[in-house]
C-alpha cells in the first residue's frame, strides 16, 4: 500500500481479518430470502400493466377460493410507496404511468397454479411520453453557481462545447428482489433482501396505517444490491404484507429475473452538455454544464440522484466561474432509482470525456491539462466547499500515470489498434448537504460477557459491513476482533442507523460506533466485561451522528460543504479494438484510489475491483433496449454483463490519506470506483481515433460516431 | 428415481421434467444451490453432475437418473478453495459463490489463467470483478488435492474434468 500521508498504527484496523459471514457463504449455509420457509406459507405474484400509459377500465378474473386477491381497495393506510414524494402508488387504482406497474396481487399455496392464473386488465391507452427532452413534467431542477460566467468566457482563449449521453443500467444483483411477510402479533414482520430496513419500516407503517411496534423488518443475507435494493424493497414488501394480512398466512414474493429487470429501478439515463472556456495555457476559466436526467414515471429518489450528479458535474477541477443547471424529468418508463454512484458516474463521465476533448482542442497532453486544473488542499469546489488536507487528486493522477507508463504507451500506440485513456474523479462520502444532519443516525453497542455486540441498521450485502464495523469496535475497545459480535439489522432490535447507501456505512455509521466504543471503554475502566455486568448490570451505549465541526450547507443556494469528505481516483484504461468486429476489448484497468484509509484492505480492494467491473459493463456492454416504454431485453441472454471473458486484469491500488473525522481516518469506498472506468475507456477509444461521446460504446455506436475531427 | 447426492444414495420422487435445481432445493433439502436467472446464463445454480459442472436450472430431473450430483453442501468441511474464497475476497455477497466454487473445483489441476477464465465464463459475479476469485483459486492451487478428495462422489471423474466443458 502506498501512502500520501501515513495512517496511525493499529492492531485490528488495516488487517485482513476473516469476514464474519465468510464461512457461511462458502459452505452454502448462508440463508437468503428464497431459502426461508414458514408454516402455511403462500406464494405471491404481481399482476402488472401491459401498456406504458393509460387508464384502467376494468380488472377481470374468475379465480377460485384458493386464491387470495388484493387490489388498491385493500390498503388500509395510504396508497403510496413512502420515500421523498407521495406520488407512486403501491397498487395502481385508475391511472397507469408505466409498463409493468403493479395493479393486482395474487397469492396461492401452489406455485404452479399461481403462475397459470389469468387476469385481464382492460385499459384505455394514452399517448406515452418517452423522450425526456419533450417531457412536460419536471421532478426537480437546481442550479449551482460560482463566480461570473460571462467574465470567465471573456477571459478564455478557446471555448469547447459537447454533448454526452449515458444509458440505463440494470444493477443486476445475482439474487433478484424478494421478501416474505409474516402476519404476527396483530402486525407484520417482513424478511427480505434489502439495504435499508428502516425505509421499508416507514413505508409499511404508512401503507398499513400501523404504529411503529406493529411493523418489524429483518434483512436476510442479501445477494447483492448496488442501490437496486435501496427503495424498491419498500414496494415489494408492501405487496407481500398486503397479501399476508389478507390471507392471515405468510406470503413469499421472489421475482424471477425477467420481472426484476422489467419492473424494478435502473440507473438514470442522462444527456449532459458542457461549454467550457479555457486559456491557451490550459487553465479553465469558465464551465457551463447542463444535465438532463430521465427519472421515469415516478419521483423515487430522482431529486437526490440529480443533486449528487450536479455537485460532481464539474469534476475534481478548479474553475473560478462555473454554473451547473440540472433537471430530472418524468417519462412513461419504469421509475429509475438508486444505483451505485447515484448520478455521479453520469456527470463525471461527461466531465472527463469533455476534459479529453479540451486537451485535444488545445493540443495538450491530457495528463498535463488535468495536473494544471486538479483540485488541491485549500481549493474550493463548485459549491464553495474548501477542501482539507485529504485532497489527493494530484497524488492519484501521478501514481496512475507512473504505474501504467501512460505517456510512453500513449505515444507508442497512436495509430495502432491499441488505445490508452484516463479519467480523474472524486466522490463525496455520505448523504449530500444537510442529509446526514436530517437523518440523525443512531447506532449502539451492547456489552456482552466476553466483549461487545454491535446494534446497527447497516446491512451486509457483500461489502463487508459486519466485518468492518467489528474491526472499528475491536480496535477502539482494545479487545480481539472475534469478541465483537454483530447483531442482525432487525428493526425490533437495532436503532435507525440510516440507510446502507451513499458510501456512508464506514465513514458515518462506523464513526458513530467508534464513539460508542470509546464511551464503553471509559465506563468499563479496568473492569472486564464480565465483572462490569456482574457489578452494574446490562450496558448499552447509543450514540447519534454529530456533524463535524465547521461544516455548513444551504439547501436553498446549494452552497457550502456538500459532503464531509471526498474519495479521489484516477483510472487508466488500456483497450484493443478488434479490426474485424469493431469490438473494444479492455486489456487492463488500473484504478488508483484514495479513500482515507482501508479498514480491511482485501474488502476495500474488492469494492474497487467490483465497482470497476460494473462500470466496464456500463461503458461497453450493458444496453437496455427500451422499446415503447418497455425493456425489450429483460433477460441475461441479451442484456450482457461482464463475464470473466469480458473483464480485464484490474490493478487496484489504495493510497492512504486519513480524514480527520472518519473512523481511523476512513472515508467511503463503495461508490468511488464506479465513477472512473467509463470515461477512461471512452478516452482510450478516442485515442484509437473514434469520436466516442456516449455509452455503451458498442461497435454500432462507434461506427456511427465516426472518426475524431 | 435413484441418484447419488453428495456421496449419499437417495430415492427421490419428483416429476421427470422438474428442474434439478428445484429437486435439490425442495426435495433434498439442499438450499445452498442458488437460482439467479433460470435460463442457464448466470451459473449461480452450478452443481457437478458426474463431476462436470452443469447449470441445474436447465437440467431436468430425469437427466440426473443414476448420476452423481455434488452441491456446495457436498464439499465436506472447509476445503482449501473455500478457505481461500474467504481470505482472498472471492466471496462478497455470496449468492454466486456456491456455483462459482463448484465451477472452480472442476477446473483442470494446474489450470493456467486462460483456463481459469474460460472455465468460469459461465458463472456471473457482480461483486468482485472476478479478481478476488482468481486470487482465491491461485492461492488454493497447491492444496487442490485436498479439495478433490473432499468432493464426495466426484472422485473418479477428477481426471476427466480437465477435458470436459460445461454441458450446454
Amino acid at each position: 500500500m502506498r501512502r500520501c500521508r501515513p495512517a496511525p498504527r493499529t492492531r485490528v484496523v488495516g488487517r485482513n481479518v476473516p469476514r464474519k459471514e465468510g464461512a457461511a457463504k462458502v459452505t452454502g449455509r448462508a440463508r437468503y430470502v428464497d431459502d426461508l420457509s414458514f408454516p402455511g406459507m403462500l406464494w405471491g405474484r404481481t399482476i402488472r400493466s401491459e401498456i406504458p400509459r393509460g387508464r384502467i377500465r376494468e380488472v377481470r378474473h374468475s379465480l377460485d377460493a384458493g386464491f387470495v386477491v388484493v387490489d388498491h381497495r385493500d390498503i388500509s393506510g395510504r396508497n403510496f410507496v413512502a420515500l421523498i414524494e407521495e406520488d407512486q402508488p403501491c397498487l395502481a387504482a385508475h391511472e397507469i404511468r408505466h409498463f409493468a406497474e403493479p395493479i393486482l396481487l395474487l397469492a396461492h399455496a401452489d406455485r404452479d397454479r399461481l403462475l397459470e392464473a389469468r387476469v385481464d386488465v382492460a385499459s384505455d391507452p394514452l399517448e406515452p411520453v418517452l423522450d425526456p427532452e419533450r417531457s412536460p413534467k419536471t421532478f426537480k431542477d437546481l442550479t449551482i453557481a460560482r463566480g461570473d460566467l460571462d467574465s470567465g468566457f471573456a477571459a478564455a482563449d478557446l471555448v469547447v462545447e459537447g454533448e454526452y449521453r449515458t444509458g440505463h443500467q440494470e444493477q443486476l444483483y445475482i439474487e433478484p428482489n424478494g421478501v416474505i411477510a409474516v402476519p404476527e402479533y396483530g402486525g407484520v414482520t417482513v424478511y427480505g433482501s434489502l439495504q435499508c430496513p428502516y425505509y421499508v419500516h416507514r413505508a409499511l407503517k404508512i401503507l398499513l396505517a400501523m404504529p411503529d411496534e406493529k411493523v418489524r423488518v429483518v434483512p436476510t443475507e442479501t445477494g447483492g444490491a448496488f442501490g437496486g435494493k435501496e427503495e424498491y424493497p419498500s414496494m415489494i414488501a408492501g405487496h407481500a404484507a398486503l397479501l399476508a394480512l389478507k390471507a392471515n398466512r405468510p406470503v413469499k414474493i421472489v421475482y424471477d429475473r425477467t420481472e426484476d429487470m422489467v419492473a424494478t429501478t435502473k440507473r438514470h439515463p442522462a444527456i449532459i452538455r458542457h461549454r467550457t472556456g479555457v486559456a491557451s495555457d490550459g487553465r479553465l476559466t469558465a464551465a457551463d454544464v447542463d444535465i438532463l436526467m430521465d427519472g421515469g414515471a415516478y419521483a423515487t429518489l430522482s431529486a437526490v440522484v440529480l443533486s449528487r450528479a450536479a455537485i460532481h458535474a464539474a469534476g475534481p477541477y478548479r474553475c473560478p466561474n462555473a454554473r451547473v443547471r440540472a433537471r430530472s424529468v418524468m417519462t412513461n418508463t419504469p421509475p429509475n432509482g438508486a444505483f451505485r454512484g447515484f448520478g455521479a458516474p453520469q456527470s463525471q463521465f461527461a466531465a472527463e470525456v469533455h476534459m479529453e476533448r479540451i486537451a485535444e482542442a488545445l493540443g495538450m497532453d491530457p495528463v498535463r491539462l488535468r495536473e494544471i486544473n486538479a483540485l488541491r488542499s485549500g481549493d474550493e469546489t463548485a459549491t464553495g466547499q474548501k477542501l482539507g488536507g485529504d485532497t489527493s487528486a494530484l497524488a492519484v493522477l501521478r501514481e496512475a500515470v507512473r504505474r501504467t507508463d501512460f505517456r510512453r504507451k500513449r505515444r507508442a500506440w497512436t495509430g495502432t489498434n491499441r488505445g490508452i485513456g484516463l479519467s480523474l474523479f472524486f466522490h463525496g462520502s455520505g448523504f449530500t448537504g444537510s442529509g446526514e444532519v436530517k437523518l440523525a443516525s443512531k447506532a449502539a453497542l451492547e456489552l456482552t460477557e466476553t466483549g461487545a455486540r454491535i446494534l446497527a441498521a447497516s446491512t451486509e450485502m457483500g461489502q463487508g459491513t459486519r466485518t468492518m464495523h467489528a474491526q472499528i469496535v475491536a480496535e477502539t475497545l482494545g479487545i480481539p476482533y472475534a469478541r465483537v459480535e454483530v447483531g442482525d439489522a432487525d428493526t425490533a432490535r437495532v436503532p435507525d442507523s440510516g440507510p446502507t447507501v451513499a458510501s456512508r456505512t464506514c465513514m458515518v455509521v462506523g464513526k458513530i460506533l467508534q464513539e460508542c466504543a470509546e464511551e464503553m471503554k471509559a465506563r468499563l475502566g479496568k473492569a472486564s466485561p464480565r465483572e462490569y455486568l456482574r457489578r452494574h448490570g446490562p450496558l448499552v451505549v447509543t450514540k447519534e451522528y454529530r456533524r463535524p465541526p465547521g461544516m455548513r450547507w444551504s439547501d436553498e443556494t446549494y452552497r457550502g460543504d456538500a459532503y464531509g469528505a471526498y474519495g479521489w481516483g484516477c483510472d487508466v484504461a488500456e483497450v484493443e479494438r478488434d479490426p474485424v468486429t469493431g469490438e473494444i476489448r479492455p486489456i487492463r484497468l488500473t484504478a488508483v484510489q484514495e479513500f482515507g484509509r482501508a479498514i480491511h484492505p482485501i474488502l476495500a480492494k474488492g469494492q474497487i475491483e467490483g465497482g470497476t467491473a460494473q462500470a466496464i459493463g456500463w461503458a461497453l456492454l450493458e444496453d437496455v433496449a427500451m422499446r415503447d416504454g418497455r425493456m425489450a431485453n429483460a433477460q441475461l441472454t441479451n442484456y450482457l454483463v461482464p463475464t470473466t471473458a469480458d473483464t480485464p486484469a484490474i490493478d487496484a491500488v489504495i493510497l492512504d490519506n486519513p480524514y480527520a473525522h472518519g473512523p481511523f481516518g476512513a472515508k467511503g469506498v463503495g461508490e468511488l470506483p464506479i465513477d472512473g472506468p467509463a470515461p477512461a475507456i471512452v478516452n482510450a477509444i478516442r485515442h484509437l481515433g473514434f469520436d466516442a461521446r456516449s455509452i455503451p460504446a458498442t461497435p454500432e455506436r462507434l461506427l456511427a460516431a465516426g472518426p475524431k475531427r | 428415481m435413484r441418484l447419488t447426492v453428495n456421496g449419499r444414495r437417495r430415492d427421490v420422487t419428483a416429476p421427470p421434467m422438474k428442474r434439478l435445481l428445484d429437486v435439490l432445493r425442495e426435495e433434498c433439502g439442499l438450499p445452498g444451490t442458488k437460482e439467479g436467472c433460470g435460463e442457464g446464463e448466470c451459473g449461480a445454480c452450478t452443481v457437478l453432475l458426474d463431476g462436470a459442472p452443469v447449470v441445474s436450472c436447465l437440467v431436468p430431473f430425469a437427466q440426473a437418473r443414476g448420476a452423481r450430483v455434488t452441491t456446495i453442501e457436498g464439499l465436506r468441511g472447509r476445503s482449501a478453495l473455500q478457505e481461500a474464497f474467504v481470505t482472498e475476497g472471492g466471496a462478497q455477497c455470496g449468492i454466486c459463490t456456491p456455483g462459482m466454487i463448484l465451477a472452480a473445483a472442476a477446473l483442470p489441476k494446474k489450470a493456467t489463467m486462460e483456463e481459469i477464465r474460460f472455465g468460469l465464463a459461465g458463472n456471473l459475479c457482480r461483486c468482485t470483478g472476478y479478481t478476488g476469485i482468481y486470487r482465491a483459486i491461485r492461492k488454493a492451487a497447491p492444496g487442490r488435492k485436498s479439495l478433490e478428495s473432499s468432493v464426495l462422489g466426484a472422485r473418479s471423474s477428477v481426471r476427466e474434468r480437465g477435458a470436459r466443458r460445461r454441458k450446454q
